[in-house]
């Protein structure tokens, strides 16, 4: 087609830059919460992550030593040290009221209301000089000066600190607040919740397909129309009846919520491929006296593999990132707790803690990537036999 | 490790229990009739009439328990309230609820743009990625967003929409965006309209992929010939794009905005997660949702989940005659 279209050589560089541009505008959002996820708190709040890797520029108060450390040199009393501390950073400017917080170039010397004066250098080494002894000044109302605790003084700072990266984010979120054991509860929920409807289905698949019995047809436009039922429609009625029979919520309830639900697609695809089967293997089988269960369980399954696997990939995603099943038939505590629902607790009770937001979705999102990218061959095959004839 | 423990048994116990049925139920049945002897014959058609209902078993009694039954069921809970039948008592209650008149609105703007947008986009990066040499790294990146849980999503885009006081440094993309561009920085969110488009993005987002998939695989069985002819006609590749190729692969778009019309009217976790249906984004599943399991009151959230099942309906006739027609 290339050829024939004769003058696509100009169009080629707008066609690539149209694609680049699309698939920049898709990947970003993702890129964006992974590099958050791996952001220092403190810089998440402050700056956008596509700045992370250039140094950050953060204001900040920082208190000098206490009081009593002060050495008394020709009548005026001297506090030093760093802002800093025992961390690196290079400051840019200084003041000394929260209203101006970056009034002074580092380097300057400030002049302070009371006479004194306070210098801030690039490096964060500060010295602050008063005529009158520190302690005075610095008592809070109320507190006789015995009992105020030596405070040291505010100082107000503009750093610039290198990027910070870290993997800490992803221990809290996976200890302190619960993601790694709803990591395995969702892993509970969605290796059963594929596996069973599997089997189920590709036995009902095989019998629609290659065995004969009245009400065939009408059970396939059954299995077609329920495709479309929506999920709402059946949680309330199996809510009550899993609470009626006696199961509760728990895992179990889950798997077989989950099992209903997929099933329909699951025989849909599955059938569809079987249908294409050879036909003259499965005869030959049956004139050799083989029983179905022998055909289904020597032939079919192991020709049907492809299919299985898109089905498996399918219904492993739409369990693994299920909200709506979940918050429904499994319990809320700890041990049944899945990470979508972990996560929608995060957004409620710690929606600007963009550090543990970021990184508890990523958790989440790992294993279907994972899923999704090295086995796309076989995903991409499902939809297009499930929805394109004869795909 | 007492919860791994745990999940590894209870994992074991679940699919072999599902196994043992299928390898007994089987067994037993040769045992009553074997194929095997005298009546040999005989006995094999008598399992032979039998066993389609052991394969088929488990399957019909999940979709009777777990679809079927909840159709009934919800029918009769929408018209009684606590046990007694009240007829379309609750029907005139949801037409007067004005978050339920806000929903549907709500829910008819999902469905106008949101499958339409995603197709739009699916069938524009189809044609695109098609005809580049890193086609299939671009489509892999555009379709890796179906793989993401709604959740996951909703965390990632509200991250994009997060909103600072005008001055401080924005730390979602979008305000630093438009800040770039000299404008004020607003609290997306909570703008009515704006905020269901917003949120409409994120569902967009995650279904043009699976578009794409789809219209590409479509385009490519096109016959080359009916290109050809187009071009040497004289017409340019926007006129075959749109007259010629897109009219050839109806059939693929047709399917494309059904399925992703069905998602969208079950819309949920993206509302629920980003808004919960504040400043004006409610829709019917989310509202469902709040009216069963926030207020408990089942009978009223069975009336909204009727309704979805309604604007459902034509789509599954729909769907059952295509499939007929695929068969004759």
């Amino acid at each position: 087609m290339d050829n024939i279209a004769g003058k696509r050589g100009h169009l080629t560089w707008a066609l690539n830059i149209a694609v680049f541009v699309l698939v920049l505008l898709w990947t970003i959002p993702t890129v964006g919460l992974l590099v958050s996820s791996f952001r220092d708190a403190q810089q998440i709040q402050t700056s956008g992550w596509w700045t992370s890797l250039t140094p950050q520029q953060e204001s900040w108060a920082a208190r000098t030593g206490p009081p009593n450390t002060a050495i008394q040199a020709d009548g005026t009393y001297v506090l030093e040290g760093n802002v800093f501390g025992d961390a690196a950073g290079e400051v840019v400017a200084f003041g000394i009221s929260p209203m101006a917080p970056s009034a002074f170039p580092a380097g300057e010397t400030a002049e302070r209301q009371d006479g004194g004066t306070l210098a801030v250098n690039a490096d964060g080494t500060y010295r602050l000089t008063q005529t009158l002894p520190f302690d005075a000044p610095d008592v809070v109302a109320g507190e006789t000066a015995t009992d105020a605790p030596p405070r040291g003084i505010r100082v107000f700072v503009t750093s610039t600190e290198p990027p910070d990266f870290t993997t800490g984010n992803y221990g809290t979120v996976l200890s302190a607040e619960g993601m790694g054991q709803s990591f395995l509860n969702t892993l509970t929920v969605s290796i059963p919740a594929t596996v069973i409807p599997i089997l189920v289905a590709a036995y009902a698949a095989y019998a629609l397909a290659w065995m004969t019995f009245p009400g065939r047809a009408l059970l396939v436009s059954a299995v077609v129309g329920l495709l479309v039922v929506p999920l709402q429609l059946s949680l309330i009625p199996l809510l009550q009846l899993h609470n009626g029979i006696g199961l509760g919520r728990g895992y179990i309830g889950a798997w077989l919520a989950h099992t209903g639900f997929g099933l329909p697609l699951a025989i849909y695809l599955l059938r569809n491929y079987m249908v294409g089967l050879p036909r003259e293997v499965i005869e030959s089988a049956r004139v050799d006296g083989a029983t179905d269960f022998e055909i289904f369980r020597k032939i079919i399954l192991p020709l049907s593999l492809p299919a299985l696997a898109a089905f498996g990939i399918f219904q492993f995603l739409w369990t693994w990132n299920d909200l709506l099943v979940a918050k429904v038939f499994l319990g809320t505590s700890d041990t049944q707790m899945v990470m979508t629902g972990r996560i929608v607790e995060l957004l409620g009770s710690r929606g600007n803690n963009w550090e543990l937001l970021t990184a508890a979705a990523f958790i989440s999102m790992i294993v279907p990537l994972v899923v999704f990218f090295s086995l796309q061959k076989y995903f991409v095959r499902g939809l297009l036999a499930g929805s394109v004839k004869g795909g | 490790m007492n919860q791994i423990l745990f999940a590894g048994l209870t994992i074991l116990v679940g699919v072999a229990g599902c196994l043992a049925y299928f390898w007994l139920s089987n067994m037993a049945l040769d045992r009553v009739f074997p194929p095997r002897g005298a009546s040999a014959s005989a006995n094999l058609r008598r399992s032979g009439r039998i066993r389609p209902w052991l394969f088929l078993a488990p399957a019909i009694l999940f979709l009777g328990v777990y679809l079927v039954y909840p159709v009934f069921a919800s029918v009769w809970l929408a018209l009684s309230q606590g046990g007694v039948f009240v007829g379309i008592e609750n029907f005139v209650w949801l037409v007067q609820d004005p978050k339920f008149r806000e929903s549907l609105i709500n829910n008819v703007l999902w469905l106008i743009f949101v499958p339409s947008m995603a197709t739009l986009i699916g069938l524009i990066a189809a044609q695109l990625t098609d005809n580049i040499k890193w086609g299939a790294i671009a489509k892999s990146l555009i379709f890796m967003p179906m793989a993401i849980s709604f959740v996951g999503a909703a965390v990632i885009w509200k991250f994009i929409y997060e909103f600072r006081a005008e001055g401080l440094a924005q730390i979602g993309l979008l305000n630093a965006f438009v800040t770039t561009l000299g404008f004020a920085p607003h609290a997306w969110l909570t703008i009515p309209l704006l905020n269901t488009f917003l949120l409409m993005m994120i569902m967009v987002w995650m279904q043009a992929g699976f578009a794409m998939v789809l219209l590409s695989a479509a385009l490519r069985g096109i016959p080359d010939e009916t290109i050809e002819a187009a071009i040497l006609d004289g017409a340019n590749p926007w006129q075959v794009f749109w007259r010629v190729q897109v009219p050839q692969i109806k059939g693929t778009i047709a399917v494309v905005w059904t399925t992703i019309t069905i998602m969208v009217l079950k819309i949920f976790d993206i509302v629920f997660a980003i808004t919960n249906g504040q400043w004006g984004t409610q829709v019917l599943a989310n509202m469902m949702y709040d009216w069963s399991f926030r207020a408990g009151d089942f009978n009223r959230g069975a009336t909204i989940a009727i309704v979805i099942m309604i604007a459902v309906l034509p789509i599954m006739i729909w769907n059952i005659r295509n499939a007929h027609r695929e068969r004759d």
